[in-house]
């Protein structure tokens, strides 16, 4: 069965606000007017189409995508891995996910990121894969480190991979973090704490998931992204036939 | 008591953060690590319609340029067809719709080449105005932001248009409204986005 109705209308209550005074750069980056709703056309439940000749099979293994031949980076090796549904809890097949995290020691491989933490040579810190019919990806990668951030001047960012995911249209479109089982430094970051609802932030954190650890080799760690799902009942402004 | 709806719910944004561009735009982060990087081509070169450049900078709430903004756009092709299986209607051969700008680092400045848009099929039969969806992210920007660029060379097909006419506050329907110039012969439309304040841009719940 497939959905060809209106997505749901996103419920802001479980996004963080445009305004948090705890994050500092969101105050003057955040509008002051309400937003205007708008009932879906189809310019918004189209949106990009991504395919194949997008991604090279190598774009999901940061161990290997930026290494020099024969050697890997540092840290500890991990599979990131899970599914993209929908609300309906259908699977979004084919959609472009595309990630960025800094390395091990916290570091990130950017112009502007001047942290003490050393540059890895082997490690550019970036990677991008298509969910498979099941809604399914991974990534291979290294568990990013922690970083401090000009925030309040002792704020630290727990361990996070930065996730972008398009699904089928333009309504889905969705920059999230991931963070880690664990990691005391969640409670107390302010970019967490962006959003308001504490079952909200646990979708956030990634639990270890030791069966889908490679024994001698990487432990796993699941994150499932759930996207805006639709209406069942036929969406009006759909031509006949399509 | 009753039985649970078995929905999920969405997961929560945050922020892209200052190094988005590690992840959507490498180059721009400082290195080379794809083959090719997404979203360079909006149109390919076999699109019919006219070649324009969209243009613009992005603005704070206390009127300086915002330098680490990342932009997406969604359009439909010169037909009003967008490149998708649900918009009714075939585009050309390499025409995507979809296009992924930053903003300089020194200046603020963004800009994409494509082709103008046609009118897109709105709902009940109705028409939209020729428009380019745009969706920005950044530091400080916790749930990305979608607004509507339109043409002010479609004075009447804008005054038509449902969604500009669903903006209450008729002064803020020009925050939508790209400006037609020109530059070595090209039309450039000129586009400023701001994200506070009185001149705040219409910003979309869709
Ligand atoms: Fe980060």
């Amino acid at each position: 069965m497939t959905s060809t109705g209106e997505y749901y209308q996103r419920d802001r209550m479980r996004h963080p606000p445009p305004r948090d005074e705890g994050y500092k750069t969101s105050v003057t980056r955040s509008p002051n007017y309400p937003l205007i709703s708008l009932e879906n056309s189809v310019s918004d439940v189209t949106g990009p189409v991504f395919g194949h000749g997008d991604v090279d099979p190598l774009d999901r293994d940061l161990l290997r995508n930026y290494a020099r031949p024969g050697e890997s980076p540092i840290g500890e090796r991990i599979i990131v891995h899970g599914r993209v549904l929908d609300e309906n809890a259908r699977p979004v097949p084919g959609t472009l996910v595309e990630i960025w995290q800094a390395n091990a020691g916290g570091r990130y491989r950017h112009k502007k990121d001047t942290y003490l933490a050393p540059i890895d040579p082997n490690f550019g810190g970036c990677g991008r894969t298509l969910t498979d019919v099941d809604g399914y990806y991974y990534f291979r990668t290294v568990k990013p480190g922690a970083y401090p951030w000009r925030n309040g001047i002792n704020d630290w960012r727990p361990a996070h991979i930065h996730v972008s995911v398009f699904g089928r249209a333009w309504v889905q479109r969705l920059i999230t973090q991931m963070y880690f089982e664990g990691d005391p430094l969640i409670a107390t970051c302010p970019i967490v704490n962006t959003v308001r609802d504490k079952a909200a932030i646990g979708q956030l954190i990634a639990p270890l998931d030791r069966q889908a650890s490679v024994p001698l080799d990487s432990l796993a760690y699941r994150f499932d992204i759930v996207l805006r799902g639709r209406r069942s009942t036929l969406f009006e402004n759909r031509l006949e036939g399509n | 008591m009753t039985q649970p709806l078995d929905y999920l719910k969405e997961t929560p944004s945050q922020t892209a953060g200052p190094y988005v561009h590690i992840g959507l735009a490498p180059g721009a982060a400082g290195f080379d690590i794809y083959d090719r990087e997404l979203g360079h081509d909006i149109a390919g070169p076999n699109a019919a319609g006219e070649r324009i450049r969209v243009e613009g900078i992005v603005m704070d709430g206390t009127g300086s340029p915002v330098k680490d903004v990342l932009l997406e756009a969604w359009q439909a092709n010169a037909a009003g067809v967008h490149a998708h299986p649900e918009s009714p209607g075939t585009v050309e051969d390499g025409f995507r719709g979809w296009g992924r700008v930053i903003t300089d680092f020194a200046t603020g400045e963004w800009g994409f080449d494509t082709v103008k848009p046609g009118p897109v099929a709105g709902r009940n039969g109705t028409m939209q105005a020729p428009h380019i969806g745009l969706w920005l992210v950044a530091r400080g920007i916790n749930l990305g932001l979608h607004t509507r660029l339109y043409f002010d060379d479609e004075v009447e097909a804008n005054a038509a248009d449902p969604v500009l006419n669903l903006i209450e506050w008729e002064g803020r329907r020009a925050t939508l409204i790209a400006r037609r110039g020109a530059r070595d012969g090209q039309p450039v439309y000129r586009f400023d986005i701001t994200l506070q304040g009185g001149e705040e841009t219409v910003f979309f719940d869709i």
